[in-house]
C-alpha cells in the first residue's frame, strides 16, 4: 500500500515519478506506520466479520449433511426413541405459509410502494414512508403476539392461516420499500412518453412504469419471501406446528424454522442431527434464492 | 380521497380517479395496520397495566404461579445483551466498512460485501443452534473458564462459574447478527462523504488513515450512529438465537458469564403456555414495551440516517 507524500513542504518535488523523495522525519515515518497498522486493522474486522460465515457454514455442512436423505424430504417427524423422521410435513407446512403470506401481502405491498413512489412529496406519502420504515422495525415476536391477539383468539384456534397473516405483516413493509425504489429508478421519460402517447395514468403506471421495474421489484420480493420464509418467532403461537401433514388452512401447520426451533432445545442426539440437517436445508434455500435475486438484479431495463 | 401523483391540476377521467384511490388505500392500510397493532397488544396488556402500574417495570420478581410479574430482569436483560452486542459489533462493522469503501480492491470487495449479505439472510433460528453446539461450548471452555480464573478474581464482570450460556453468549450471537446491518448503512453513508473532501485531505499531505480518520468519518459520523441504533432496534427486537444461548433464568446478574432473560424470550417460551389472564396481560405488556421501545429506536435512527442523506443533497 503506497502512501501518499506525507509532508507539506517535501510535497513541492513530489508528483513526478523522476524526482527524488523528500526525507522522512521520524514524525512522519510515525504517521506513516500508524495508517499502515490502523488500516490493516480494517481489514482483520472484514475477516472478523466473515469468520462465522465459514464457521456456520462448515458446521452445518459437517453436522447435517450426513442426515440429509429421501426420506428426510418425504417423512413426518419420528416419536422419541423411533430411529428416522424427517421434516416432509415442515417443508409443505413453510411452503403454505409462504405462499400465503405472499397472496395477501404482496398485493397490498406493491400498491402501497407504487404509492409511495407516484405520491412523493406529499405529507400523506412522508406519513407512510416513516411508518412504513419504523413497521419494518417492529420484532417479530410482537408481530406474532398481535396475530395471536386478534386472529388466534377469534378464530378459537392456531392455524396455517394465522401464520400466513404474521408472515404477510413483516413481509409488507419490506417489499413495499422495495418497490417504491424500484418505481422510481424508472427514467421519468418513460412515464412521460407513455402519458404523451395519450394513455391513462394507471395505463401509464400499470403497462409502462410497472414492468419497467420488474426485475428489481421481483428481486426484492425473492429477498423478502426468503427471510420470511427463515422467521420462526412469529409464527410459535399463530401456525403453532403440527407433527403430522396438514394442508387445511384453518389447521395448525408445521414451519421448517419452528421444528428446528423445537428439535434444538430438545434434548434428544437424534433431534439434534435433524436439526442441523434442517438448518442446512433451510439456508441451501435462502442461499439459492439469495443467488437467484443476484442474478436477476443485475439486468435491470434489458427487457425480456 | 388523497391526493395523489404530484397532486394532478386536472382531476382526470374517472379509472384515474379510481387508480389513485386505490393505490393511496394500500398506501393508507400500512398506518392503519400499524394503529391497529398498537391498540390490541395496547388493548390486551391492559389488565396488567391497570393492575401492576409503574411498579411492573421496576419490580424484579417473575413468578406467574403466585401472580407476581416485574419486567425489570427481561428489561434488563435485553438492554444488556444488545449493549453488548453493539459494543463488539460497532468496531468490526466500522472497521469493515472502512475496508470496504477505502481499501479493498473490488476484486476482494465483492466477495466479502456478498458474504456480509448472506450473514444477515441466515435465519435467527440457524444462528441460535450454532450458538447453542458450538459458540457455548466454546464460550465455555476457551472464554469463560480462563478469564473466570484469571481476571474474573478481580473484575465482577468476569467472574463466577462458566455455564456458557449467559448474557455474553447472548451479546456474542446478536453482535454476529447485527454486523451486517451496523456495516451496510455505514458503508452507504461513508460512500456519499464527497471525494473532494478525501482529495483535499490527501493533497494537505494527510495518510490515507488520517484522511479516513480525520475527515471521513467526523463527516459521516451521524450517518453511523444511526447505523448503530438502527442495530440496536435489531438487537433488541431479535428472539430465537437469543433465546436459545442467554440461559432464560429471570434475574438480575452482575456477571456477563451468568444467564440472564430477555423481553423477547420470555414472550417465546411463556406466552404458548400462559393460562390465567394475569399472566397472559403481563406478557402482553411486555410485548407492548417492547413496541414502544423498538419504536423510539428506530424512529431516531431513521430521523438519524434521513438527515445525513439530505446533508449529501441525495
Amino acid at each position: 500500500m503506497s502512501e501518499p507524500a506525507t509532508r507539506p513542504s517535501g510535497a513541492a518535488g513530489a508528483g513526478a515519478g523522476a524526482m527524488p523523495r523528500p526525507a522522512l522525519t521520524l514524525r512522519d515515518r510515525r504517521r506513516r506506520a500508524t495508517s499502515r497498522v490502523m488500516l490493516a486493522l480494517t481489514g482483520v474486522a472484514a475477516a472478523l466479520t466473515v469468520l462465522p460465515l465459514l464457521l456456520i457454514s462448515f458446521h452445518l455442512l459437517k453436522a447435517g449433511l450426513s442426515s440429509i436423505s429421501v426420506p428426510f424430504f418425504t417423512r413426518v417427524p419420528a416419536p422419541v426413541g423411533e430411529t428416522g423422521g424427517g421434516v416432509g410435513n415442515s417443508l409443505l407446512g413453510t411452503v403454505i405459509l409462504v405462499v400465503l403470506a405472499g397472496a395477501m401481502g404482496l398485493p397490498v405491498a406493491i400498491g402501497a410502494g407504487m404509492y409511495l413512489a407516484e405520491a412523493q412529496g406529499s405529507r400523506t406519502a412522508n406519513l407512510v414512508r416513516f411508518v412504513t420504515d419504523v413497521m419494518n422495525g417492529i420484532p417479530s415476536i410482537v408481530i406474532g403476539i398481535f396475530v395471536w391477539a386478534s386472529v388466534v383468539v377469534s378464530m378459537g384456534h392456531f392455524s396455517a392461516f394465522a401464520g400466513g397473516v404474521a408472515l404477510a405483516i413483516m413481509l409488507i413493509p419490506m417489499v413495499t420499500r422495495t418497490t417504491e425504489e424500484m418505481v422510481r429508478l424508472v427514467p421519468r421519460e418513460l412515464k412521460e412518453g407513455g402519458l404523451a402517447l395519450g394513455f391513462t395514468r394507471w395505463r401509464t403506471a400499470l403497462g409502462i412504469v410497472l414492468p419497467a421495474a420488474r426485475s428489481g421489484i421481483l428481486t426484492g420480493v425473492l429477498i423478502a419471501l426468503a427471510r420470511i420464509a427463515g422467521e420462526t418467532a412469529p409464527l410459535l403461537f399463530t401456525a403453532f406446528g403440527n407433527p403430522f401433514w396438514e394442508w387445511r388452512l384453518g389447521q395448525p401447520v408445521d414451519a421448517l424454522p419452528v421444528r428446528i426451533f423445537q428439535y434444538a432445545i430438545s434434548p434428544y442426539e437424534a433431534w439434534h442431527r435433524l436439526a442441523w440437517a434442517g438448518s442446512l436445508l433451510l439456508i441451501a434455500l435462502v442461499l439459492a434464492v439469495s443467488l437467484a435475486a443476484r442474478f436477476l438484479i443485475r439486468s435491470p431495463y434489458k427487457g425480456r | 380521497m388523497q391526493p395523489v401523483a404530484q397532486k394532478p391540476r386536472t382531476r382526470g377521467n374517472l379509472s384515474d380517479r379510481t387508480y389513485a384511490g386505490a393505490l393511496a388505500a394500500f398506501g393508507l392500510f400500512i398506518p392503519v395496520l400499524f394503529a391497529f397493532i398498537l391498540v390490541r397488544v395496547g388493548a390486551a396488556a391492559w389488565p396488567a397495566v391497570r393492575h401492576f402500574g409503574a411498579g411492573f417495570i421496576t419490580a424484579t420478581d417473575w413468578d406467574p404461579v403466585n401472580g407476581r410479574f416485574g419486567a425489570l430482569p427481561f428489561i434488563f436483560g435485553t438492554l444488556a445483551s444488545s449493549l453488548l452486542a453493539l459494543v463488539i459489533a460497532v468496531p468490526l462493522a466500522v472497521g469493515l466498512a472502512i475496508f470496504l469503501t477505502e481499501m479493498a480492491p473490488r476484486w476482494l470487495a465483492a466477495p466479502i460485501s456478498f458474504g456480509t449479505e448472506l450473514l444477515a439472510a441466515i435465519p435467527s433460528v440457524v444462528y441460535g443452534l450454532w450458538g447453542i453446539f458450538v459458540l457455548v461450548p466454546w464460550l465455555r471452555e476457551q472464554v469463560q473458564q480462563p478469564l473466570a480464573g484469571s481476571v474474573g478474581t478481580r473484575v465482577g464482570l468476569f467472574s463466577g462459574p462458566a455455564y456458557g450460556v449467559s448474557i455474553m453468549a447472548g451479546g456474542v450471537i446478536l453482535a454476529i447478527m447485527v454486523v451486517p446491518f451496523i456495516s451496510a448503512v455505514s458503508r452507504e453513508v461513508l460512500a456519499a462523504v464527497p471525494v473532494a473532501q478525501r482529495e483535499a485531505a490527501l493533497a494537505l499531505g494527510a495518510t490515507r488513515w488520517e484522511m479516513t480518520w480525520q475527515i471521513v468519518l467526523p463527516y459521516a459520523l451521524p450517518g453511523i450512529i444511526g447505523a448503530t441504533i438502527l442495530g440496536l432496534g435489531r438487537a433488541l427486537g431479535e428472539t430465537m438465537a437469543i433465546t436459545m444461548v442467554i440461559g432464560n433464568r429471570p434475574g438480575i446478574p452482575t456477571s456477563l458469564f451468568a444467564p440472564g432473560y430477555t423481553m423477547a424470550s420470555v414472550l417465546a417460551n411463556e406466552f404458548s403456555e400462559a393460562s390465567d389472564e394475569m399472566h397472559l396481560a403481563a406478557l402482553m405488556e411486555i410485548g407492548l414495551l417492547l413496541f414502544a421501545i423498538t419504536i423510539l429506536v428506530n424512529s431516531f435512527a431513521r430521523f438519524l440516517v434521513w438527515r445525513v442523506g439530505r446533508r449529501a443533497g441525495r
